[in-house]
Protein backbone atom coordinates (compact mmCIF):
# COMPACT_ATOMS: atom_id res chain seq x y z
CA UNK A 1 0.00 0.00 0.00
CA UNK A 2 1.60 3.21 -1.15
CA UNK A 3 1.11 6.90 -0.68
CA UNK A 4 -1.82 6.81 -3.12
CA UNK A 5 -3.69 4.57 -0.71
CA UNK A 6 -2.96 6.66 2.36
CA UNK A 7 -3.98 9.83 0.51
CA UNK A 8 -7.28 8.29 -0.55
CA UNK A 9 -7.88 7.11 3.01
CA UNK A 10 -7.04 10.57 4.34
CA UNK A 11 -9.34 12.22 1.78
CA UNK A 12 -12.21 9.87 2.64
CA UNK A 13 -11.82 10.56 6.37
CA UNK A 14 -11.49 14.31 5.81
CA UNK A 15 -14.62 14.22 3.65
CA UNK A 16 -16.87 13.03 6.47
CA UNK A 17 -15.01 14.93 9.16
CA UNK A 18 -15.61 18.24 7.38
CA UNK A 19 -19.34 17.67 7.72
CA UNK A 20 -19.18 15.99 11.13
CA UNK A 21 -22.43 17.52 12.31
CA UNK A 22 -24.26 15.42 9.72
CA UNK A 23 -22.01 12.39 9.66
CA UNK A 24 -21.16 12.02 13.35
CA UNK A 25 -23.30 14.21 15.60
CA UNK A 26 -26.63 13.40 13.92
CA UNK A 27 -26.34 9.60 14.21
CA UNK A 28 -25.19 9.91 17.83
CA UNK A 29 -28.29 11.96 18.58
CA UNK A 30 -30.52 9.43 16.82
CA UNK A 31 -29.08 6.58 18.89
CA UNK A 32 -29.55 8.60 22.05
CA UNK A 33 -33.22 9.14 21.19
CA UNK A 34 -33.70 5.39 20.64
CA UNK A 35 -32.16 4.77 24.03
CA UNK A 36 -34.34 7.32 25.81
CA UNK A 37 -37.55 6.04 24.26
CA UNK A 38 -36.96 2.28 24.46
CA UNK A 39 -35.43 2.31 27.91
CA UNK A 40 -38.24 4.48 29.19
CA UNK A 41 -40.82 2.01 27.87
CA UNK A 42 -39.07 -1.25 28.68
CA UNK A 43 -36.70 -0.71 31.60
CA UNK A 44 -37.89 -2.67 34.62
CA UNK A 45 -40.11 -4.88 32.47
CA UNK A 46 -37.44 -6.91 30.73
CA UNK A 47 -34.19 -8.51 31.77
CA UNK A 48 -32.10 -10.36 29.19
CA UNK A 49 -29.45 -12.89 30.16
CA UNK A 50 -29.78 -11.35 33.63
CA UNK A 51 -28.82 -7.93 32.28
CA UNK A 52 -31.08 -4.91 32.79
CA UNK A 53 -32.74 -3.79 29.55
CA UNK A 54 -31.00 -0.43 29.19
CA UNK A 55 -27.60 -2.03 29.74
CA UNK A 56 -28.48 -4.65 27.15
CA UNK A 57 -29.68 -2.06 24.66
CA UNK A 58 -26.59 0.21 24.75
CA UNK A 59 -24.10 -2.14 23.01
CA UNK A 60 -26.78 -2.94 20.43
CA UNK A 61 -27.24 0.72 19.62
CA UNK A 62 -23.50 1.29 19.52
CA UNK A 63 -22.96 -1.57 17.07
CA UNK A 64 -25.97 -0.59 14.96
CA UNK A 65 -24.45 2.89 14.63
CA UNK A 66 -21.06 1.44 13.69
CA UNK A 67 -22.64 -0.68 10.96
CA UNK A 68 -25.03 1.89 9.51
CA UNK A 69 -22.42 4.62 9.41
CA UNK A 70 -19.77 2.42 7.89
CA UNK A 71 -22.21 1.58 5.11
CA UNK A 72 -23.28 5.20 4.71
CA UNK A 73 -19.70 6.41 4.40
CA UNK A 74 -18.46 4.35 1.50
CA UNK A 75 -21.78 4.20 -0.33
CA UNK A 76 -22.57 7.91 -0.19
CA UNK A 77 -19.04 8.96 -1.02
CA UNK A 78 -18.98 6.77 -4.11
CA UNK A 79 -22.42 7.67 -5.38
CA UNK A 80 -21.74 11.38 -4.91
CA UNK A 81 -18.47 11.09 -6.78
CA UNK A 82 -20.15 9.17 -9.57
CA UNK A 83 -23.12 11.49 -9.93
CA UNK A 84 -21.00 14.65 -9.83
CA UNK A 85 -18.32 13.06 -12.02
CA UNK A 86 -15.39 13.76 -9.71
CA UNK A 87 -14.80 10.00 -9.45
CA UNK A 88 -12.35 10.60 -12.33
CA UNK A 89 -9.93 12.14 -9.83
CA UNK A 90 -9.41 8.71 -8.28
CA UNK A 91 -9.71 6.75 -11.52
CA UNK A 92 -7.02 8.68 -13.41
CA UNK A 93 -4.14 8.16 -10.93
CA UNK A 94 -2.15 4.93 -10.60
CA UNK A 95 -4.20 3.64 -7.65
CA UNK A 96 -4.65 -0.14 -7.74
CA UNK A 97 -8.06 -1.70 -7.16
CA UNK A 98 -6.73 -3.19 -3.94
CA UNK A 99 -5.69 0.22 -2.62
CA UNK A 100 -9.02 1.65 -3.75
CA UNK A 101 -10.93 -1.02 -1.84
CA UNK A 102 -8.77 -0.78 1.28
CA UNK A 103 -9.03 3.02 1.44
CA UNK A 104 -12.83 3.16 1.09
CA UNK A 105 -13.41 0.30 3.54
CA UNK A 106 -10.95 1.58 6.14
CA UNK A 107 -12.44 5.07 5.99
CA UNK A 108 -15.86 3.46 6.49
CA UNK A 109 -14.53 1.61 9.55
CA UNK A 110 -13.10 4.86 10.91
CA UNK A 111 -16.45 6.61 10.50
CA UNK A 112 -18.27 3.66 12.09
CA UNK A 113 -15.89 3.54 15.04
CA UNK A 114 -15.99 7.32 15.55
CA UNK A 115 -19.80 7.34 15.58
CA UNK A 116 -19.91 4.15 17.70
CA UNK A 117 -17.57 5.71 20.25
CA UNK A 118 -19.72 8.83 20.25
CA UNK A 119 -22.84 6.76 20.90
CA UNK A 120 -21.07 4.86 23.68
CA UNK A 121 -19.92 8.08 25.34
CA UNK A 122 -23.40 9.61 25.07
CA UNK A 123 -25.25 6.55 26.40
CA UNK A 124 -22.93 4.90 28.94
CA UNK A 125 -24.22 7.22 31.68
CA UNK A 126 -27.67 5.66 31.59
CA UNK A 127 -26.84 2.15 32.75
CA UNK A 128 -23.90 0.07 34.01
CA UNK A 129 -21.78 -1.66 31.33
CA UNK A 130 -19.35 -4.50 31.92
CA UNK A 131 -16.53 -4.31 29.37
CA UNK A 132 -15.83 -7.93 30.35
CA UNK A 133 -13.89 -8.86 27.20
CA UNK A 134 -12.73 -5.72 25.37
CA UNK A 135 -10.97 -7.71 22.67
CA UNK A 136 -14.30 -9.10 21.43
CA UNK A 137 -15.69 -5.56 21.42
CA UNK A 138 -12.85 -4.34 19.23
CA UNK A 139 -12.79 -7.36 16.91
CA UNK A 140 -16.52 -7.30 16.17
CA UNK A 141 -16.64 -3.52 15.76
CA UNK A 142 -13.79 -3.58 13.24
CA UNK A 143 -15.00 -6.59 11.31
CA UNK A 144 -18.62 -5.46 11.28
CA UNK A 145 -17.56 -2.03 10.12
CA UNK A 146 -15.46 -3.56 7.36
CA UNK A 147 -18.33 -5.79 6.18
CA UNK A 148 -20.76 -2.89 5.97
CA UNK A 149 -18.08 -0.64 4.48
CA UNK A 150 -17.57 -3.25 1.81
CA UNK A 151 -21.32 -3.53 1.19
CA UNK A 152 -21.31 0.26 0.90
CA UNK A 153 -18.64 0.04 -1.80
CA UNK A 154 -20.77 -2.49 -3.71
CA UNK A 155 -23.91 -0.38 -3.35
CA UNK A 156 -22.10 2.84 -4.28
CA UNK A 157 -20.66 1.27 -7.41
CA UNK A 158 -23.85 -0.50 -8.42
CA UNK A 159 -26.29 2.38 -7.87
CA UNK A 160 -26.53 4.94 -10.64
CA UNK A 161 -28.88 7.28 -8.86
CA UNK A 162 -29.49 8.27 -5.27
CA UNK A 163 -32.87 6.51 -5.15
CA UNK A 164 -31.28 3.19 -6.12
CA UNK A 165 -28.87 3.60 -3.24
CA UNK A 166 -31.78 4.46 -0.94
CA UNK A 167 -33.52 1.26 -2.05
CA UNK A 168 -30.42 -0.80 -1.25
CA UNK A 169 -30.32 0.87 2.15
CA UNK A 170 -34.02 0.60 2.95
CA UNK A 171 -34.64 -2.92 1.70
CA UNK A 172 -31.40 -4.60 2.68
CA UNK A 173 -29.30 -2.73 5.22
CA UNK A 174 -32.08 -1.42 7.46
CA UNK A 175 -33.95 -4.74 7.81
CA UNK A 176 -30.69 -6.60 8.41
CA UNK A 177 -29.59 -4.23 11.15
CA UNK A 178 -32.97 -3.80 12.81
CA UNK A 179 -33.88 -7.51 12.74
CA UNK A 180 -30.66 -8.54 14.36
CA UNK A 181 -31.27 -8.31 18.07
CA UNK A 182 -30.35 -4.68 18.64
CA UNK A 183 -33.46 -4.10 20.70
CA UNK A 184 -34.11 -7.61 22.00
CA UNK A 185 -32.60 -11.03 22.51
CA UNK A 186 -33.59 -13.36 19.71
CA UNK A 187 -34.33 -15.96 22.40
CA UNK A 188 -37.45 -13.94 23.13
CA UNK A 189 -38.68 -14.45 19.57
CA UNK A 190 -40.98 -17.23 18.35
CA UNK A 191 -38.99 -20.23 17.02
CA UNK A 192 -39.59 -19.35 13.37
CA UNK A 193 -38.11 -15.87 13.72
CA UNK A 194 -35.27 -17.26 15.78
CA UNK A 195 -34.42 -19.49 12.82
CA UNK A 196 -34.61 -16.54 10.45
CA UNK A 197 -32.34 -14.46 12.66
CA UNK A 198 -29.72 -17.18 12.61
CA UNK A 199 -29.38 -16.54 8.89
CA UNK A 200 -28.76 -12.85 9.45
CA UNK A 201 -25.02 -12.18 9.66
CA UNK A 202 -25.67 -8.87 11.42
CA UNK A 203 -27.15 -10.83 14.32
CA UNK A 204 -23.71 -12.42 14.90
CA UNK A 205 -21.95 -9.08 14.72
CA UNK A 206 -24.18 -7.58 17.39
CA UNK A 207 -24.30 -10.71 19.51
CA UNK A 208 -20.51 -11.08 19.51
CA UNK A 209 -20.04 -7.39 20.19
CA UNK A 210 -22.42 -7.55 23.12
CA UNK A 211 -20.62 -10.59 24.46
CA UNK A 212 -17.59 -8.36 24.97
CA UNK A 213 -19.61 -6.21 27.38
CA UNK A 214 -21.43 -8.81 29.46
CA UNK A 215 -19.73 -12.13 28.81
CA UNK A 216 -23.09 -13.66 27.90
CA UNK A 217 -24.76 -13.86 24.50
CA UNK A 218 -27.24 -15.81 22.40
CA UNK A 219 -24.53 -17.55 20.39
CA UNK A 220 -20.97 -18.44 21.30
CA UNK A 221 -18.60 -15.60 20.36
CA UNK A 222 -16.36 -18.07 18.54
CA UNK A 223 -19.28 -19.18 16.44
CA UNK A 224 -20.12 -15.54 15.73
CA UNK A 225 -16.51 -14.82 14.86
CA UNK A 226 -16.49 -17.69 12.35
CA UNK A 227 -19.66 -16.41 10.67
CA UNK A 228 -18.48 -12.80 10.59
CA UNK A 229 -15.00 -13.67 9.32
CA UNK A 230 -16.47 -15.84 6.56
CA UNK A 231 -18.82 -13.04 5.50
CA UNK A 232 -15.96 -10.56 5.47
CA UNK A 233 -13.78 -12.86 3.37
CA UNK A 234 -16.56 -13.54 0.85
CA UNK A 235 -17.56 -9.90 0.54
CA UNK A 236 -13.97 -8.78 0.19
CA UNK A 237 -13.39 -11.26 -2.61
CA UNK A 238 -16.61 -10.23 -4.34
CA UNK A 239 -15.92 -6.51 -4.07
CA UNK A 240 -12.33 -6.86 -5.22
CA UNK A 241 -13.55 -8.76 -8.23
CA UNK A 242 -16.00 -5.97 -9.11
CA UNK A 243 -13.26 -3.38 -8.78
CA UNK A 244 -10.76 -5.41 -10.73
CA UNK A 245 -13.20 -5.71 -13.60
CA UNK A 246 -13.91 -1.98 -13.37
CA UNK A 247 -17.62 -2.81 -13.01
CA UNK A 248 -19.62 0.39 -13.71
CA UNK A 249 -16.55 2.50 -13.05
CA UNK A 250 -14.59 1.93 -16.23
CA UNK A 251 -16.97 1.58 -19.17
CA UNK B 1 9.63 3.87 -26.82
CA UNK B 2 10.10 6.42 -29.53
CA UNK B 3 6.46 7.51 -29.46
CA UNK B 4 4.59 9.34 -26.72
CA UNK B 5 1.17 7.91 -27.55
CA UNK B 6 0.50 4.83 -29.64
CA UNK B 7 -3.07 3.90 -30.51
CA UNK B 8 -3.49 0.73 -32.54
CA UNK B 9 -6.71 -0.49 -34.13
CA UNK B 10 -8.83 0.77 -31.25
CA UNK B 11 -12.58 0.14 -31.51
CA UNK B 12 -15.27 0.78 -28.96
CA UNK B 13 -19.02 0.64 -29.17
CA UNK B 14 -21.68 1.62 -26.69
CA UNK B 15 -24.64 -0.55 -27.58
CA UNK B 16 -25.46 0.27 -31.20
CA UNK B 17 -23.21 3.34 -31.27
CA UNK B 18 -19.79 2.75 -32.74
CA UNK B 19 -17.87 5.42 -30.86
CA UNK B 20 -14.44 4.40 -32.16
CA UNK B 21 -13.77 2.43 -35.30
CA UNK B 22 -10.25 1.00 -35.75
CA UNK B 23 -8.42 4.14 -34.76
CA UNK B 24 -4.66 4.21 -35.42
CA UNK B 25 -2.52 7.10 -34.23
CA UNK B 26 1.06 7.60 -33.21
CA UNK B 27 2.05 10.84 -31.53
CA UNK B 28 5.71 11.76 -31.15
CA UNK B 29 7.24 13.12 -27.96
CA UNK B 30 7.14 16.91 -27.92
CA UNK B 31 4.33 17.21 -30.45
CA UNK B 32 1.47 19.66 -30.06
CA UNK B 33 -1.27 17.51 -31.51
CA UNK B 34 -4.85 18.46 -32.29
CA UNK B 35 -7.75 16.03 -32.18
CA UNK B 36 -10.71 17.55 -33.97
CA UNK B 37 -14.16 16.40 -34.94
CA UNK B 38 -17.82 17.27 -34.61
CA UNK B 39 -19.88 16.50 -31.51
CA UNK B 40 -20.07 12.78 -30.94
CA UNK B 41 -17.12 11.99 -33.20
CA UNK B 42 -15.44 9.97 -30.45
CA UNK B 43 -12.75 12.37 -29.22
CA UNK B 44 -13.61 12.04 -25.55
CA UNK B 45 -14.02 8.28 -25.89
CA UNK B 46 -10.53 8.04 -27.37
CA UNK B 47 -9.07 10.14 -24.55
CA UNK B 48 -10.96 8.05 -21.99
CA UNK B 49 -9.54 4.87 -23.50
CA UNK B 50 -6.08 6.36 -23.21
CA UNK B 51 -6.72 7.25 -19.57
CA UNK B 52 -8.13 3.82 -18.73
CA UNK B 53 -11.62 5.20 -18.05
CA UNK B 54 -13.02 3.28 -21.01
CA UNK B 55 -11.97 -0.21 -21.99
CA UNK B 56 -11.76 -0.64 -25.75
CA UNK B 57 -13.41 -3.64 -27.40
CA UNK B 58 -10.38 -4.12 -29.61
CA UNK B 59 -6.94 -2.65 -29.99
CA UNK B 60 -4.21 -1.41 -27.70
CA UNK B 61 -3.08 1.95 -26.41
CA UNK B 62 0.16 2.96 -24.78
CA UNK B 63 1.60 6.08 -23.20
CA UNK B 64 5.38 6.53 -23.35
CA UNK B 65 5.69 2.87 -24.17
CA UNK B 66 3.50 1.65 -21.30
CA UNK B 67 0.36 -0.27 -22.19
CA UNK B 68 -2.64 1.41 -20.53
CA UNK B 69 -4.11 -1.93 -19.42
CA UNK B 70 -1.26 -4.28 -18.59
CA UNK B 71 1.11 -1.59 -17.33
CA UNK B 72 -1.51 0.88 -16.16
CA UNK B 73 0.40 2.29 -13.22
CA UNK B 74 3.34 3.45 -15.30
CA UNK B 75 1.05 4.60 -18.12
CA UNK B 76 -1.07 6.75 -15.80
CA UNK B 77 1.99 8.34 -14.19
CA UNK B 78 3.01 9.56 -17.64
CA UNK B 79 -0.39 11.03 -18.45
CA UNK B 80 -2.24 14.14 -17.31
CA UNK B 81 -5.84 14.47 -18.47
CA UNK B 82 -8.03 17.56 -18.27
CA UNK B 83 -11.56 16.15 -18.53
CA UNK B 84 -14.19 17.78 -20.70
CA UNK B 85 -16.82 17.82 -17.95
CA UNK B 86 -16.45 20.56 -15.37
CA UNK B 87 -16.03 18.34 -12.32
CA UNK B 88 -14.79 19.24 -8.85
CA UNK B 89 -14.87 17.97 -5.29
CA UNK B 90 -17.05 20.36 -3.26
CA UNK B 91 -15.52 19.31 0.06
CA UNK B 92 -12.12 20.85 -0.53
CA UNK B 93 -10.28 24.08 -1.24
CA UNK B 94 -8.20 24.58 -4.37
CA UNK B 95 -4.94 23.86 -2.58
CA UNK B 96 -6.35 20.82 -0.77
CA UNK B 97 -7.59 19.42 -4.08
CA UNK B 98 -4.14 19.78 -5.60
CA UNK B 99 -2.35 18.28 -2.60
CA UNK B 100 -4.72 15.33 -2.57
CA UNK B 101 -4.29 14.82 -6.30
CA UNK B 102 -0.51 14.86 -5.84
CA UNK B 103 -0.86 12.22 -3.13
CA UNK B 104 -2.86 9.96 -5.44
CA UNK B 105 0.16 9.97 -7.72
CA UNK B 106 2.42 9.08 -4.81
CA UNK B 107 3.95 12.55 -4.48
CA UNK B 108 4.39 13.87 -0.95
CA UNK B 109 5.95 17.32 -0.83
CA UNK B 110 4.67 19.02 -3.91
CA UNK B 111 4.09 22.52 -2.58
CA UNK B 112 6.70 24.28 -4.71
CA UNK B 113 5.31 22.85 -7.94
CA UNK B 114 1.72 23.44 -6.82
CA UNK B 115 2.60 27.09 -6.16
CA UNK B 116 4.10 27.34 -9.62
CA UNK B 117 1.01 25.86 -11.27
CA UNK B 118 -1.29 28.13 -9.27
CA UNK B 119 0.75 31.16 -10.25
CA UNK B 120 0.85 30.23 -13.92
CA UNK B 121 -2.90 29.69 -14.08
CA UNK B 122 -3.76 32.84 -12.15
CA UNK B 123 -5.14 30.80 -9.26
CA UNK B 124 -2.92 32.05 -6.45
CA UNK B 125 -5.57 34.40 -4.99
CA UNK B 126 -8.06 31.53 -4.95
CA UNK B 127 -5.75 28.94 -3.37
CA UNK B 128 -7.74 28.81 -0.14
CA UNK B 129 -11.18 29.25 -1.65
CA UNK B 130 -13.56 26.32 -1.49
CA UNK B 131 -14.14 24.68 -4.86
CA UNK B 132 -17.89 25.36 -4.63
CA UNK B 133 -17.27 29.11 -4.44
CA UNK B 134 -15.35 29.33 -7.71
CA UNK B 135 -16.79 30.50 -11.00
CA UNK B 136 -16.94 28.07 -13.90
CA UNK B 137 -13.78 29.43 -15.51
CA UNK B 138 -11.88 29.19 -12.24
CA UNK B 139 -13.03 25.60 -11.78
CA UNK B 140 -11.73 24.88 -15.28
CA UNK B 141 -8.34 26.28 -14.29
CA UNK B 142 -8.25 23.99 -11.27
CA UNK B 143 -9.00 21.03 -13.54
CA UNK B 144 -6.00 21.97 -15.64
CA UNK B 145 -3.91 22.34 -12.49
CA UNK B 146 -5.02 18.93 -11.21
CA UNK B 147 -3.87 17.30 -14.44
CA UNK B 148 -0.40 18.78 -14.02
CA UNK B 149 0.42 18.00 -10.37
CA UNK B 150 2.55 14.98 -11.24
CA UNK B 151 4.41 16.73 -14.08
CA UNK B 152 3.19 14.29 -16.71
CA UNK B 153 5.27 14.13 -19.92
CA UNK B 154 2.02 13.70 -21.87
CA UNK B 155 -0.82 16.17 -21.30
CA UNK B 156 -4.26 15.71 -22.85
CA UNK B 157 -6.75 18.56 -22.74
CA UNK B 158 -10.35 17.79 -23.69
CA UNK B 159 -11.90 21.12 -24.68
CA UNK B 160 -10.13 23.11 -21.99
CA UNK B 161 -11.39 26.43 -23.34
CA UNK B 162 -15.09 25.59 -23.66
CA UNK B 163 -16.93 28.51 -22.10
CA UNK B 164 -13.96 30.37 -20.70
CA UNK B 165 -13.00 33.99 -21.13
CA UNK B 166 -10.31 35.47 -23.35
CA UNK B 167 -7.97 36.06 -20.45
CA UNK B 168 -7.91 32.45 -19.34
CA UNK B 169 -7.45 31.26 -22.88
CA UNK B 170 -4.41 33.42 -23.27
CA UNK B 171 -2.88 32.53 -19.91
CA UNK B 172 -3.72 28.88 -20.43
CA UNK B 173 -2.19 28.70 -23.90
CA UNK B 174 0.88 30.62 -22.85
CA UNK B 175 1.41 28.11 -20.04
CA UNK B 176 0.72 25.05 -22.19
CA UNK B 177 3.05 26.38 -24.87
CA UNK B 178 5.80 26.77 -22.28
CA UNK B 179 5.23 23.20 -21.16
CA UNK B 180 5.36 22.07 -24.77
CA UNK B 181 8.61 23.96 -25.32
CA UNK B 182 9.98 22.26 -22.21
CA UNK B 183 9.37 18.92 -23.93
CA UNK B 184 5.86 17.90 -22.83
CA UNK B 185 3.69 16.25 -25.44
CA UNK B 186 0.35 18.01 -25.76
CA UNK B 187 -2.89 16.62 -27.19
CA UNK B 188 -5.74 19.04 -27.50
CA UNK B 189 -9.37 18.81 -28.54
CA UNK B 190 -11.29 21.97 -29.24
CA UNK B 191 -14.14 23.27 -31.34
CA UNK B 192 -12.30 26.58 -31.75
CA UNK B 193 -10.52 25.78 -34.98
CA UNK B 194 -8.52 28.99 -34.96
CA UNK B 195 -7.02 27.87 -31.65
CA UNK B 196 -6.07 24.51 -33.11
CA UNK B 197 -4.61 26.14 -36.22
CA UNK B 198 -2.41 28.44 -34.15
CA UNK B 199 -1.25 25.86 -31.63
CA UNK B 200 -1.12 22.42 -33.20
CA UNK B 201 1.65 21.26 -35.47
CA UNK B 202 -0.27 18.15 -36.47
CA UNK B 203 -3.96 17.37 -36.55
CA UNK B 204 -6.20 14.31 -36.71
CA UNK B 205 -9.84 14.68 -37.62
CA UNK B 206 -12.34 12.17 -36.34
CA UNK B 207 -15.75 11.55 -37.81
CA UNK B 208 -18.13 8.90 -36.50
CA UNK B 209 -15.27 7.18 -34.71
CA UNK B 210 -12.91 7.06 -37.68
CA UNK B 211 -9.78 9.05 -38.44
CA UNK B 212 -10.70 10.84 -41.66
CA UNK B 213 -7.71 13.14 -41.90
CA UNK B 214 -4.25 13.07 -40.37
CA UNK B 215 -1.50 15.43 -41.40
CA UNK B 216 0.54 18.43 -40.37
CA UNK B 217 -1.50 21.57 -39.99
CA UNK B 218 0.46 23.19 -42.83
CA UNK B 219 -0.24 20.29 -45.19
CA UNK B 220 -3.92 20.21 -44.33
CA UNK B 221 -4.22 23.90 -45.02
CA UNK B 222 -2.39 23.48 -48.31
CA UNK B 223 -4.45 20.53 -49.38
CA UNK B 224 -7.88 21.68 -48.43
CA UNK B 225 -7.86 25.43 -48.31
CA UNK B 226 -6.75 28.27 -50.57
CA UNK B 227 -6.24 31.98 -50.56
CA UNK B 228 -9.24 33.84 -51.84
CA UNK B 229 -9.66 37.26 -53.24
CA UNK B 230 -13.03 38.57 -52.14
CA UNK B 231 -14.51 41.60 -53.79
CA UNK B 232 -17.65 43.55 -54.53
CA UNK B 233 -17.89 45.31 -57.85
CA UNK B 234 -20.14 47.18 -60.27
CA UNK B 235 -20.69 45.61 -63.70
CA UNK B 236 -20.10 42.21 -65.26
CA UNK B 237 -17.37 39.90 -63.91
CA UNK B 238 -15.20 38.54 -66.78
CA UNK B 239 -16.39 35.08 -67.81
CA UNK B 240 -12.98 33.37 -67.38
CA UNK B 241 -12.84 34.54 -63.76
CA UNK B 242 -16.41 33.57 -62.99
CA UNK B 243 -15.33 30.02 -63.69
CA UNK B 244 -14.16 28.63 -60.35
CA UNK B 245 -15.45 31.61 -58.39
CA UNK B 246 -18.27 31.68 -55.92
CA UNK B 247 -20.75 34.44 -55.31
CA UNK B 248 -22.75 35.20 -52.22
CA UNK B 249 -24.36 38.32 -50.84
CA UNK B 250 -22.92 40.54 -53.54
CA UNK B 251 -19.36 39.29 -52.82
CA UNK B 252 -17.27 37.33 -55.30
CA UNK B 253 -14.73 34.86 -53.96
CA UNK B 254 -11.90 34.11 -56.33
CA UNK B 255 -9.44 31.41 -55.24
CA UNK B 256 -5.72 31.84 -55.93
CA UNK B 257 -2.49 30.12 -54.98
CA UNK B 258 0.23 32.76 -55.02
CA UNK B 259 0.11 36.44 -54.35
CA UNK B 260 1.60 37.07 -57.81
CA UNK B 261 -1.69 35.83 -59.25
CA UNK B 262 -3.65 38.69 -57.69
CA UNK B 263 -2.40 41.46 -59.90
CA UNK B 264 -3.37 39.82 -63.23
CA UNK B 265 -6.81 39.04 -61.79
CA UNK B 266 -7.36 42.64 -60.81
CA UNK B 267 -6.12 43.73 -64.23
CA UNK B 268 -8.68 41.47 -65.95
CA UNK B 269 -11.44 42.94 -63.83
CA UNK B 270 -10.38 46.48 -64.67
CA UNK B 271 -10.19 45.64 -68.39
CA UNK B 272 -13.72 44.26 -68.23
CA UNK B 273 -14.85 47.65 -66.99
CA UNK B 274 -15.77 46.46 -63.53
CA UNK B 275 -15.48 49.03 -60.78
CA UNK B 276 -14.26 47.55 -57.50
CA UNK B 277 -16.21 48.78 -54.49
CA UNK B 278 -14.70 46.67 -51.72
CA UNK B 279 -11.92 44.13 -51.53
CA UNK B 280 -10.27 41.79 -49.05
CA UNK B 281 -7.94 38.81 -49.07
CA UNK B 282 -8.82 35.62 -47.22
CA UNK B 283 -6.10 33.26 -46.03
CA UNK B 284 -6.43 29.48 -45.91
CA UNK B 285 -8.06 28.48 -42.67
CA UNK B 286 -8.73 25.32 -40.75
CA UNK B 287 -12.46 25.92 -40.73
CA UNK B 288 -12.55 25.43 -44.46
CA UNK B 289 -10.35 22.34 -44.14
CA UNK B 290 -12.64 20.96 -41.48
CA UNK B 291 -15.80 21.52 -43.50
CA UNK B 292 -14.31 19.93 -46.60
CA UNK B 293 -12.98 16.93 -44.72
CA UNK B 294 -16.31 16.40 -43.02
CA UNK B 295 -18.08 16.61 -46.38
CA UNK B 296 -16.04 13.63 -47.42
CA UNK B 297 -13.24 15.08 -49.50
CA UNK B 298 -10.16 12.95 -49.08
CA UNK B 299 -7.49 14.30 -51.40
CA UNK B 300 -8.20 17.97 -51.15
CA UNK B 301 -9.04 20.09 -54.12
CA UNK B 302 -7.03 23.09 -53.14
CA UNK B 303 -4.35 23.67 -55.73
N1 LIG C 1 -20.75 6.02 -21.63
C1 LIG C 1 -21.40 6.07 -22.80
N2 LIG C 1 -22.52 5.35 -23.00
C2 LIG C 1 -23.16 5.36 -24.17
N3 LIG C 1 -22.77 6.08 -25.23
C3 LIG C 1 -21.67 6.83 -25.11
C4 LIG C 1 -20.92 6.86 -23.90
N4 LIG C 1 -19.87 7.69 -24.08
C5 LIG C 1 -19.96 8.16 -25.34
N5 LIG C 1 -21.04 7.64 -25.97
C6 LIG C 1 -21.41 7.89 -27.38
O1 LIG C 1 -20.26 7.71 -28.16
C7 LIG C 1 -20.19 8.69 -29.19
C8 LIG C 1 -18.90 9.47 -29.08
O2 LIG C 1 -18.95 10.29 -27.95
P1 LIG C 1 -17.75 11.22 -27.48
O3 LIG C 1 -18.12 11.80 -26.17
O4 LIG C 1 -16.48 10.46 -27.55
O5 LIG C 1 -17.75 12.35 -28.59
P2 LIG C 1 -16.88 13.68 -28.69
O6 LIG C 1 -16.17 13.62 -29.98
O7 LIG C 1 -16.07 13.86 -27.47
O8 LIG C 1 -18.01 14.79 -28.78
P3 LIG C 1 -18.07 16.29 -28.18
O9 LIG C 1 -17.38 17.16 -29.17
O10 LIG C 1 -19.52 16.56 -28.14
O11 LIG C 1 -17.43 16.27 -26.85
C9 LIG C 1 -21.44 9.54 -29.04
O12 LIG C 1 -22.40 9.06 -29.92
C10 LIG C 1 -21.86 9.31 -27.61
O13 LIG C 1 -23.24 9.43 -27.49
MG1 LIG D 1 -15.98 15.22 -26.02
Amino acid sequence: MGHGFSTLLYKEVLRFWKVASQTVAAPVLTALLYLLIFSHVLEGHVKIHGVAYTSFLIPGLVMMSVLQNAFANSSSSLIQSKVTGNIVFVLLPPISYLEFFAAYVLAAVVRGVVVGTGVLLATCWFAPLGFVAPLWIIVFALMGGAILGSLGVIAGIWAEKFDQLAAFQNFLIMPLTFLSGVFYSINSLPPFWQQVSHWNPVFYMIDGFRHGFFGVSDASPWHSLAVVATCLALLTAFTLNLLKRGYKLRA
Amino acid sequence: MSVAIRIQQVSKSFGAVQALDRVDLAIEPGEFFGLLGPNGAGKTTLISALAGLVRPDHGTLSVMGHDVQSDYRAARRQLGVVPQELVFDPFFTVRESLKIQSGYFGIRDNDAWIDEILENLGLTPKAHANMRMLSGGMKRRVLVAQALVHRPPVIVLDEPTAGVDVELRQTLWAFIRRLNEAGHTIVLTTHYLEEAENLCSRIAMLQAGRVVALDTTANLLRRFSTHTLRLRCRGEMPADLVLGAAQSGGWWSLPFDRYEDVEPMLARIREAGCGIEDLEIGKPDLEEVFIRVMQGETQGEGR
